[in-house]
């Protein structure tokens, strides 16, 4: 189908852009590649979409004092390239090629995803796997939100009206740390069915999944089991996810424990 | 034309001009405003790869695209790909493996592989499948698509060419 009738502007700064955002019906548009497939199938119809890919202060990746600043505006072909990303988070370099396909990797950004949350997003378990802060702007200045804190709902995250995500930050991995990213797909480049994000920091293990709930979900028992075993049994007790449409929730259960199993050993061992 | 815009592109070479609605789609932009329809619309949510195009060097969605963010850019289509020769190569094999059938996933899939063939690197059939797993084709079942640009991966560019 064809998009809706709307009006659209591209601000040239952030200070534009929460300016036009304040106008009825106006609706943020990063790369695209979730939102223009919501017009087309008109699920969406804003007014006024107000084009971001102008605003180059978000399209820069920083490291600075251990933390690596991934602005909003960055591609998943940028992260997959970034030497950076692949040194200090590999664990985003390894979700990112999971992120459906070539064309579509070279438009969408991260910040678009992160803002959308769908609940089998790569990033969004990622972010609370590593721990990270999401940066939000508005007119009055900028926040930092704690990533569990961020994911609040189905398609739900701690954003006011006129606000956007501006950039994401990510402790750089130490030494010791391991990180570990698995996906089950039908197809490579599909919705996950289900998605591992596993990281060790600093002695402490988390292991986050994508596609179990409406929202990235921390298995807290599993990450704090001491064997392997163990940490399998308690996942009954983390997950409880819904079915979808190809796949029920006993399915996707134990795809979670397989996925465990993979991670662990690559986890668990010592460097 | 409600909320129309006007735009400066340049479309395989040559500057183009146009007034367009925001709504309407690169790929229904190229087609419809500028007759160049080797650019097939399939699913138009961007999951069946036919309308690929390249926008600033790079493979894109022309469906997931709007014509007005293409403004001040450079896109190439399956037509100014094809004249300059660049996929003559791809398209030889594609022929000589039976690598299409109805021909409607064609264009894309030639874009998606050319984007593979012009990195240049020895890419394994993983490689590959992972590169066009964007690109869907009802017909061949992949396995002649993937003979083809393996063969174009591993050929020698004689002399001149490619």
């Amino acid at each position: 189908m064809k998009a809706p009738s709307f009006a659209y502007a591209k601000p040239q700064s952030l200070a534009e852009a929460f300016e036009l955002l304040e106008r009825p019906g106006a609706r943020a548009l990063a790369g695209g590649q979730s939102l223009i497939p919501s017009l087309n199938m008109r699920l969406s119809s804003p007014e006024l979409l107000v084009d971001l890919t102008g605003l180059a202060a978000l399209k820069t990746i920083t490291l600075e004092q251990g933390v690596v600043r991934i602005g909003a505006l960055v591609t998943h072909t940028e992260i997959e390239r970034s030497p950076d990303v692949a040194k200090h988070v590999p664990l985003l370099a390894q979700a990112v090629v999971h992120v459906a396909h070539p064309a579509i990797r070279n438009r969408g950004t991260l910040g678009g995803s992160l803002a959308l949350a769908d609940p089998a997003a790569e990033y969004p378990a990622c972010m609370v796997a590593l721990e990270a802060s999401i940066v939000v702007a508005g007119r009055g200045g900028e926040r930092l939100v704690k990533a569990p804190d961020f994911f609040k709902g189905l398609f739900e995250v701690d954003l006011q009206p006129g606000e956007l995500v501006v950039a994401a930050e990510i402790p750089a991995i130490l030494k010791d740390g391991r990180s570990v990213f698995l996906e089950l797909a039908r197809r490579h480049g599909d919705y996950a069915i289900v998605g591992l994000a596993a990281h060790r920091h600093d002695g402490a293990t988390r292991f986050v999944y994508l596609g179990a709930g409406a929202t990235p979900v921390f298995a807290r028992k599993a990450s704090a089991a001491q064997d392997l075993e163990q940490a399998v049994a308690a996942l009954d007790e983390d997950l409880d996810p819904p079915a979808d449409l190809y796949n029920s929730a006993a399915t996707k259960k134990h795809l979670a424990k397989v996925l465990l199993r993979r991670a662990w050993n690559t986890l668990k061992t010592s460097p | 034309m409600e909320h129309a815009q006007d735009i400066t592109l340049t479309v395989n070479g040559t500057q183009v001009t146009r007034r367009v609605a925001p709504r309407q789609h690169l790929v229904d932009f190229l087609r419809e405003e500028l007759g160049l329809t080797g650019s097939h619309i399939g699913c138009e949510h961007g999951v069946c790869g036919a309308c690929t195009l390249r926008v600033n060097g790079d493979i894109v969605r022309g469906c997931l695209m709007l014509a007005v963010q293409a403004n001040g850019c450079r896109v190439d289509t399956i037509e100014g790909l094809s004249d300059s020769g660049e996929l003559a190569r791809l398209q030889a094999a594609f022929h000589r493996r039976n690598a299409l059938q109805c021909g409607f996933c064609t264009p894309g899939m030639l874009m998606a592989a050319q984007d593979l063939v012009r990195a240049n690197r020895k890419a394994t059939r993983e490689e590959i499948r992972a590169h066009i797993s964007g690109n869907y084709c009802r017909c061949t079942g992949y396995q002649a698509i993937v003979d083809a640009i393996e063969e174009v991966l591993t050929t020698e560019v004689p002399r001149g060419q490619g």
